[in-house]
């Protein structure tokens, strides 16, 4: 089978047919797997197609690529032609981008109208940031007894990069960015329940004029291709997006074999404060987008909401109306604000969570329900009446559920919001500027919001405290994931 | 309207449509007097062009401030990356164009212009761009208040640009005042307009808002000293002579304490080590010298040469002296063209009688080539003392001289025996002599066995007297940013 035997022809809802690429991307080829599997439209429970997929050999193919491609050919490409090259992938994209987001909104479920103004332009965003920086990672000069020192930043080689299935194009365009511009190759392993938009940006970086090897995309399962990559011994460096559960498992497959580099971005059960002089109107708001945007299924979530005394009952009114309006239903219904939750798995993991919050006394003060009947959709829920012990105000649920506590003052609340294994983002809402800085800094988190909430930008670093994970990615922070330090220290002064 | 479009082509044949307005508010338009631009290679006009005074200057700061404050200062930095990004994609698209532009003004080799010049100045802009979305300041932790640095776009800066690489040298201003979000005004020189205003027209082609950039033809006393005397200009970029420099900050200084930044004359020393690849040496400083036909302000105009290997090192040089491509700038093959200017011409072989007035020897070159045109001949001077003229004074001409050094301590002396700084280089096989002399030099710019090799990313400027500010690399957007510090109270109560 080639290429060209391996792209698929798929009817849309809408009534539009497009054709989706199924195949590994290994050494600029498309190529059949070691086995297939299956993946699902959530917004009608049915197979879109089957797609090929990777365990050790594929993976082990695609590493000796990989390396191949690093030393005769992206080793020596001068960075301002790595940056030529980004730059035309993304005009690349930016061609295609109907496309991308018709297909990114099929595999995923999120409204077609967020692929199409959001994460597509996210990508390129993401690429165009980090194009700019080819011919800008400088190291240091150091001067010192010895003589003269100097520190050089290097790229690893063959990294590899994981992704997670809630923002498909927009973590491959996290991940991307910073490993290529620094002169990494990378292979990127796929969810496997969003395989299908990164594999036509494959298309495009073959198009885009990237050597093979440079970029490969490999769909395949968490426990055949991932653990492969992650125990890898010639992948210097891993950059995981997903569950803390999984991320131990990187952690723990990369101490036992090559010590790899590891960075993760894992989850969260980031807290949102209001306090009594927010503006109450901009707070419910941005607390609907932090916990109901892509169907609740963000790490960065604002899914513990905590309301100052005396603007409790507004603003729990303002978010029960806010939640209950916005459709749920087709996602290429241009009017759709909610599609389903990305699976089944999803979907049922979510519905027991709201399950044992009624079970742990926790008050289901609006939503709690499937909408319909096909596809895998949840209404937006807010539990009141919450216990800081309860399971839904300790674990990520990953979906349209917010858990809404009442505090009485900032030291009370400051403890609430830090009570937690996590540290990925919060927010605050005042109009205090002493209270929004002081705040901000007692919070443990690795972003915080001050009157926002769910606003990314490529410029500013994101990663997790505690156990949200290791690293930062986005803003230059992002690129020391991706380069080491040499240091050359030439002798001028000491002599034997 | 009137069109200021003039028909002409090269001698070879190749048709140029040249704009020859002053490029004002994203219009040409009329200047208050003209200027007739001649090729160099021949004497001959190749047309005239309008030219500034006081009020067109005004005309262009107003349009420039009222771009500025009218939205460009808050225009997102995405923006102004992709602007930049298709400006350059303009020029690549336009790059022969703009390489007959600039040889035909000029009078640098059509390969030089082609494999230097054009290039040099896309990858400029292109390096700029991406620096956009990265111009950051610091928090800094401070007791009581949150403390941090917002490094600001001045406004309306000025830029007067020289005649030796006049694309390229737009392109050092232009990149840096540009992704910073300043507005500009750029006086290029009177000697060489041409290629400036065809970049206006790409700016124009790639939607750069009416008034971000300003580009005016002018003379340095009028164009050039309203620019620097205008109270609405906040930053003034010069690239020239050191005269003009001094002319420039007294102008600043009497105005509004504009900022400043002088990129000026050099006098650079190229050292040659007994230890050196003596073959690799020799082409170096040739190229050190005669690229640009000497009009480089950092070339390699000294050059010490340890004792033992002088001899051998004067003859071999004197031989590739004499084999230099001297020629018709439009003809591929031609590594040296005329000099820019009869005025410069007459300067340098006045600087040549004045080495041999004051006892140096004219080991080769010396006189006119040819009898047309202002090509002068590779010139190497012997028995050099360091007092002389040509010893101190910088020609800007494809004139060398080349003396004797004894060991390390000597030559560092020598070398630091000028008013300059720019630049320097060091011929040598041995990594420490190449750290150790070259951390000893004086000069914004070292080369350890090569000579006028540039990038975008590294930074250029001189110590002492060859000016200050660096151009290139991340230090050049300092001179178009101003820090603002904010420091915001929390929690100290009085």
């Amino acid at each position: 089978m080639t290429g060209s035997n391996l792209l698929v022809d798929v009817k849309l809802s809408n009534g539009k047919t497009i054709q989706v690429q199924t195949g590994l991307f290994i050494n600029n080829e498309f190529v059949v797997g070691d086995y297939t599997l299956d993946t699902v439209n959530p917004a009608t429970g049915e197979v879109i197609t089957a797609v090929q997929a990777a365990d050790t050999p594929k993976v082990d193919e695609a590493v000796d690529a990989a390396e191949n491609a690093y030393q005769t050919v992206w080793k020596d490409t001068l960075p301002t032609e790595r940056q030529r090259l980004m730059l035309r992938l993304a005009d690349l994209i930016e061609r295609d981008a109907e496309e991308l987001a018709q297909i990114e909104t099929l595999d995923n479920g999120k409204p077609f109208t967020n692929s199409k103004f959001v994460d597509v332009p996210a990508l390129l965003g993401t690429l165009r940031y980090y194009a700019g920086f080819a011919d800008k990672l400088y190291g240091k000069l150091i001067n010192t007894q010895v003589g003269t020192s100097l520190v050089d930043r290097e790229p690893y080689g063959v990294c590899a990069g994981i992704l997670p299935w809630n923002f498909p194009l927009s973590m491959l365009g996290w991940k991307l960015g910073p490993a290529l511009v620094t002169g990494n190759v990378i292979i990127i392993k796929t969810s496997e329940i969003t395989p299908l938009s990164a594999l036509k940006v494959a298309a495009l970086a073959k198009e885009a004029g990237f050597a093979p090897g440079v970029i490969q995309i490999i769909t395949g399962y968490g426990k055949t291709a991932g653990t492969a990559l992650s125990r890898h011994m010639r992948v210097s460096k891993l950059a995981f997006t997903g569950s803390t559960m999984v991320g131990r498992e990187i952690m723990k497959a990369s101490a036992d074999t090559n010590l790899k580099k590891v960075t993760l971005e894992l989850g969260g059960k980031s807290p949102n404060i209001i306090f009594n002089d927010a503006d109450i109107d901009q707070a419910v708001k941005f607390a609907h987008r932090g916990i109901y945007y892509n169907q609740g299924q963000i790490c960065c979530a604002g899914s513990r909401i905590y309301v100052q005394e005396g603007v409790y009952d507004q603003f729990v009114k303002g978010l029960q109306a806010a939640a209950t309006t916005g459709k749920s239903g087709d996602p290429f219904d241009l009017t759709t604000m909610h599609g389903p939750l990305v699976s089944q798995m999803q979907f049922d993991r979510v519905m027991d969570y709201i399950e044992s919050g009624k079970a742990e006394g926790a008050h289901v003060h609006t939503g709690g329900k499937r909408v319909g009947d096909k596809g895998y959709f949840i209404e937006p829920t807010i539990f009141t009446d919450v216990k800081p012990e309860m399971k839904i105000v300790k674990e990520e649920i990953f979906g349209p559920v917010a858990v809404v506590t009442k505090f009485k003052d900032e030291d009370d609340v400051v403890r609430l919001a830090n009570d937690t294994v996590y540290g990925l983002a919060s927010a605050v809402f005042t109009k205090d500027i002493d209270r929004a800085l002081t705040v901000a800094k007692r919070i443990q988190a690795g972003t915080v919001w001050v009157n926002g909430y769910n606003l990314l930008e490529n410029e500013t670093p994101f990663g997790g405290y505690g156990q949200s994970g290791i690293g930062r990615e986005n803003g230059e922070m992002g690129l020391d994931n991706y380069l080491q330090y040499k240091t050359i220290k030439i002798n001028l002064n000491v002599k034997l | 309207m009137a069109n200021f479009v003039v028909q002409t082509s090269t001698k070879k044949g190749y048709k140029l449509d040249l704009q020859t307005g002053l490029f004002i508010n994203n219009e040409f338009v009329a200047g208050a007097e003209t200027i007739d631009v001649v090729n160099p290679a021949y004497g001959e006009t190749i047309c005239a062009v309008q030219a500034a005074d006081k009020e067109q200057v005004d005309q262009a700061v107003d349009a420039a401030h009222k771009a500025f404050y009218g939205g460009w200062k808050e225009a997102a930095p995405q923006t102004r990356q992709k602007l930049m990004l298709k400006l350059a994609d303009l020029m690549e698209r336009d790059a022969e164009e703009l390489a007959q532009i600039e040889t035909l003004d000029n009078g640098k080799g059509i390969s030089m212009s082609r494999n230097v010049d054009v290039p040099a100045s896309i990858s400029t802009i292109r390096y700029y761009a991406g620096y956009c979305d990265k111009i950051h300041g610091k928090v800094i932790d401070t007791p009581g208040s949150l403390s941090y640095t917002r490094h600001e776009a001045i406004g309306v800066v000025g830029c007067i640009i020289p005649w030796n690489f006049p694309l390229l040298m737009l392109a050092w201003k232009l990149g840096p005042a540009l992704c910073t979000g300043n507005a500009i005004i750029v006086k290029s020189s009177e000697l060489t307009p041409l290629s400036a205003i065809k970049i206006a027209a790409l700016a124009k082609e790639a939607g750069f808002p009416p008034g971000v950039l300003n580009i005016i033809t002018g003379y340095g006393p009028k164009a050039g000293d309203a620019l620097a005397r205008h109270t609405k200009v906040g930053k003034i970029a010069f690239t020239g002579s050191t005269l003009t420099g001094r002319h420039i900050m007294k102008a600043a200084a009497e105005s509004n304490l504009k900022k400043v930044t002088l990129e000026l004359g050099g006098k650079s020393p190229s050292i040659v080590f007994e230890d050196a690849d003596l073959d690799q040496a020799i082409k170096w400083t040739h190229h050190g010298i005669y690229f640009n036909h000497g009009q480089c302000c950092c070339a390699g105009s000294r050059i010490y040469v340890q004792e033992s290997i002088y001899d051998k090192f004067i003859a071999k040089f004197k031989e590739y002296a004499e084999n230099t491509r001297v020629g018709d700038p439009e003809d591929e093959t031609t590594f040296q063209g005329p000099q820019v200017s009869q005025t410069q011409y007459d300067r340098i072989m006045s600087y040549i009688e004045t080495g041999k007035a004051e006892g140096a020897t004219v080991f080769t070159g010396g006189e006119r080539q040819g009898d047309k045109g202002y090509f002068i001949q590779p010139t190497v001077f012997t028995d050099v003392k360091q007092d002389m003229k040509i010893m101190q004074e910088e020609i800007f001409g494809p004139v060398v001289a080349i003396a004797k050094f004894k060991n390390l301590d000597d030559v560092i002396e020598k070398a630091h025996d000028t008013t300059y700084g720019l630049a320097a280089s060091i011929h040598t096989t041995n990594v420490k002599t190449a750290i150790q002399v070259s951390n000893k030099l004086e000069a914004g710019t070292v080369w350890v066995n090569q000579h006028n090799v540039l990038h975008p990313e590294t930074p250029f400027g001189g110590f002492r007297q060859s000016g200050f500010g660096r151009e290139n690399g991340e230090y050049a957007l300092e001179n178009y940013l101003q820090v603002k510090c904010v420091k915001i109270n929390i929690g100290a109560d009085l």
